[in-house]
């Protein structure tokens, strides 16, 4: 437990003491907030699909727990240059446990910056149904930040240095993130990134969260709460182990 | 022995370290010091051979050998966003060392290595002494039996490489703790090891106390003795080869 909580808790530090990467990080979603809110909201509302904003929103929240958990689980590249990863390494405490502690982080993290968005977007007038809907909210920002953290660290453990960052940017993050009707409803697209969208589990998150704050669930929410889960135990046991076989 | 692809970095190499001794490890460059350290202290698997370390094998007994010792490694290893306390404590917790126990050894480390004062600061704003200071004493947080340093001096001026030596050899004698070093500055060697090995493309050399190997290669100094057994030519680290074949691959355009 010790391990778990050192881990979990550094994480926390880290976050809160770097005010720019607090900041900076936000600066993101909320470009996309208000510029395809308001920017292409008139339209989605003429063609018929309603408040841009009750759509858009979950799916921003759900953008901004997504690239924050990548981000904090590539960290692990950060420590393997900057030496601390070995410190961890050499330590007696098991690798399964550094890994759940550096995951738990990773998602309080993400969850915390997902939190932040949505009291954002409830000042540009976004309402979520009831308080007890943003604790379930909650839940699924959780689900999609300890998914995420898991797959950055699984990925950044076969990784020896940033170089292939723009490669995790470009091939992973954002065609999950595009590819998930976080910004556009994937009913009114072609069959091909219907189908694509299937297979990507951001798809399960943004539609579970976007039932959690507004009721509307394309794929159903207890297939999006199945799927997340079961995701999370994939990638979590993978990551693990790529994460015990770290050689320095 | 290990290997990386075809490059064998470390090659038979075999020692004995007699306990509650200091011990030089010494080479050029890309001898195969750190690779051997890594592989002792379970970061790096053998790709044969046997090891032990304080009885433990590191590669089947992987948690009762990292009990064992403490290490403080060749580049910077600690958290820069986190305060001095914090990285004590940090490191304590990892060991599994009591709350109570870890505030004491804290107290106690951070004033031994003079860092008790700046015991909240952020370690981002620390010179390289006061980080090798710190590492030194999170090392010994949990009371390990062997000291693992790999170059602790490096890049550090003559007064804090030799306050660090100081401690190095009052833990030495006050605790009975082996250490296990590596070094270039071979005067150091010569001042501290009670044993020397020497090390050069990932093989034992020479191994004997500092005055043997300078009367078996009938030289005045360690140095001396070290360049006639390793010869006088510029080495280039593994690093620095897979480097040079990138350059000559982005030359040739592939």
């Amino acid at each position: 437990m010790g391990a778990i909580y050192v881990m979990w808790i550094r994480q926390l530090k880290k976050y809160v003491r770097s005010k720019p990467r607090m900041i900076g990080s936000l600066g993101q979603p909320l470009l996309f907030l208000v510029a395809l809110g308001f920017g292409l909201g008139t339209i989605y509302q003429k063609a018929g699909g309603g408040n841009y904003i009750d759509f858009l929103v979950p799916g921003i929240v759900a953008m901004t727990v997504l690239f924050t958990a990548m981000f904090v689980g590539i960290d692990v590249i950060w420590d393997r240059q900057f030496g601390f990863l070995k410190e961890t390494l050499v330590s007696p405490s098991s690798r399964l446990s550094l890994m759940i502690g550096r995951t738990l982080g990773g998602a309080t993290v993400a969850s915390a910056q997902g939190l932040v968005v949505l009291l954002i977007s409830m000042l540009i007038g976004f309402r979520p149904l009831s308080f007890t809907h943003v604790l379930l909210s909650l839940v699924f920002m959780f689900l999609i930040a300890m998914l995420f953290t898991a797959l950055g660290t699984a990925i950044a453990s076969k990784l020896e240095d940033m170089q292939a960052f723009p490669l995790i940017m470009n091939f992973i993050i954002m065609p999950l993130f595009f590819l998930s009707g976080a910004i556009f409803p994937l009913d009114s697209t072609s069959g091909v990134i219907s189908t694509i969208a299937k297979f990507n589990p951001f798809s399960y998150g943004v539609d579970g969260l976007r039932y959690a704050l507004t009721g509307v669930s394309r794929l159903g929410v207890f297939p999006d709460f199945a799927v997340l889960i079961v995701c999370l135990l994939v990638v979590g046991a993978v990551g693990s182990y790529l994460f015990s076989k770290i050689e320095i | 022995m290990r290997d990386f692809g075809k490059f064998r970095a470390v090659n038979k190499v075999s020692f004995n370290v007699k306990k509650g001794s200091i011990f030089a490890f010494l080479g050029p460059n890309g001898a195969g010091k750190t690779t051997t350290i890594r592989m002792l202290t379970t970061l790096l698997h053998p790709t044969s051979g046997k090891l032990k370390v304080n009885g433990f094998n590191p590669v089947t007994q992987q948690s009762e050998t990292r009990k064992s010792f403490g290490i403080v490694f060749q580049d910077q290893s600690i958290d820069n966003d986190l305060t001095t306390y914090e990285n004590m404590d940090f490191h304590g917790s990892l060991y599994h060392v009591p709350r109570e126990l870890r505030r004491k050894r804290i107290e106690y480390l951070l004033k031994f290595v003079g860092l008790w004062d700046r015991k909240n600061d952020l370690v981002k704003n620390f010179s390289g002494g006061m980080r090798r200071r710190l590492e030194i004493a999170r090392g010994l947080i949990h009371h390990p039996k062997i000291l693992f340093l790999d170059e602790p001096t490096l890049g550090l001026d003559p007064q804090t490489r030799n306050h660090i030596w100081q401690y190095i050899k009052e833990l030495n004698r006050k605790e009975g703790m082996t250490v296990f070093f590596t070094t270039h500055y071979m005067n150091e060697a010569e001042a501290i090891a009670d044993e020397v090995a020497i090390i050069d493309d990932g093989k034992i050399m020479k191994k004997g106390s500092p005055s043997e190997l300078k009367k078996v290669t009938k030289s005045k100094s360690l140095e001396e003795a070290f360049l006639k057994l390793t010869g006088k030519s510029i080495r280039e680290e593994s690093a620095g080869k897979h480097d040079m074949r990138m350059v000559g691959k982005m030359w040739r355009g592939k």
